[in-house]
């Protein structure tokens, strides 16, 4: 079977997914998405498998050459609904309530004035995150009014229209460390504890979080599994907080999940795992 | 380990023998990030993106 894998960064992760294709007999081709020109009439002259894994670096790249993909009919991993998305914290944050999957409280603002006067009523410590981006970039504690006002200022100077929109989180009262659960399909493959580095308190693995194995529980795996189809299903990272109060809650979802920190830990093959299903997943 | 020499200050940049293309090499001297272009008999490197707000998993 073939598999094309497309790219704008080779990271560790690709190279791992190229290995295990390879392992497993597959023929693999990296396209490298900056190289990529797409015509909507006769033209299109590619060499890619049917079964596409998206892999690139940047959301937006990554999303809407998904989109073109799929419109020459090729069956890309993940699928644009699904990227969109996951690659969006409000639609991430809309569809998990939506499908009861538990999660944070989340509220939004569309203004300045609006997202000012909106968490002196809530009160603090708050999250501000971006609706935006990754590897915990631009996610800030606000643990008072002048913080909040001074954030705004910030956003407000800011080019980009989507820093207009706020999303706000509770500050959810958790212990030092998150849990990154990699879902394949219907499957919760592996899951690890992130811990924060000294002086920080994100968990990303991308600012010096460290890992450890966390044990799949049932409760885990049901609300991976939910959280996971919420969104479209597909390869996934799946993103929870042990609130002391509420329990386990889903706060984000990777679409282009990074796994160097799981596998660093884990026991199991994650990037044969994804290479397996998607496949298996063409086959249907 | 084969060697590349950075566009910007010459300095040398080490490549490893299981790199591919589209990774990411540094110039130990001046720090600018390159892609490699193209590895075969010679290895070519492109001045890599800069990071972009949209960027991430």
């Amino acid at each position: 079977m073939g598999i094309t894998i497309i790219y704008d960064r080779v990271r560790w992760e690709e190279k791992a997914l190229f290995d295990a294709a390879n392992k497993m007999s597959h023929t693999v081709n990296m396209i490298d998405a900056k190289d990529i020109t797409i015509v909507t009439h006769n033209g299109n002259s590619h060499n890619y498998f049917d079964t596409i894994l998206q892999r690139c670096i940047s959301h937006y790249r990554g999303l809407y050459l998904t989109a073109c993909l799929e419109f020459l009919n090729k069956h890309v991993i993940n699928s644009y609904h699904t990227s969109e998305i996951c690659g969006n914290k409000m639609l991430t944050s809309l569809y998990l309530k939506k499908n009861n999957v538990p999660t944070p409280k989340t509220y939004f603002a569309f203004s300045a004035e609006a997202a000012n006067e909106l968490a002196s009523k809530i009160g603090y410590p708050l999250v501000l995150k971006p609706l935006i981006g990754s590897w915990g970039r631009m996610v800030v504690p606000i643990r008072d009014q002048e913080s909040m006002e001074f954030m705004i200022e910030v956003r407000e100077e800011d080019q980009n229209p989507l820093n207009r929109i706020y999303y706000l989180q509770e500050f959810v009262n958790r212990p030092p460390r998150d849990i990154r659960a990699i879902v394949v399909g219907e499957q919760v493959i592996t899951a690890i504890y992130r811990y924060a580095a000294s002086g920080e308190w994100r968990t990303n693995i991308a600012r010096g979080g460290k890992a450890e194995v966390c044990n799949i529980t049932n409760e885990l795996e049901d609300i991976c599994i939910k959280a996971a189809k919420a969104v479209g299903g597909g390869v996934l990272g799946v993103d929870l907080m042990e609130d002391i109060k509420n329990g386990l809650v889903v706060h984000e979802i990777n679409n282009t999940v990074e796994f160097k920190g799981a596998a660093s830990v884990s026991n199991k093959d994650i990037a044969a795992s994804i290479i397996e299903y998607a496949i298996k997943s063409e086959r249907r | 380990m084969r060697k590349v020499n950075c566009p910007e200050c010459d300095g040398e940049i080490k490549v490893p023998d299981d790199a591919v293309k589209g990774e990411i090499v540094a110039c130990p001297d001046c720090g600018a990030n390159y892609e490699i272009e193209e590895i075969g008999k010679e290895i070519k490197i492109k001045p890599a993106e800069s990071v972009g707000e949209d960027w991430g998993e």
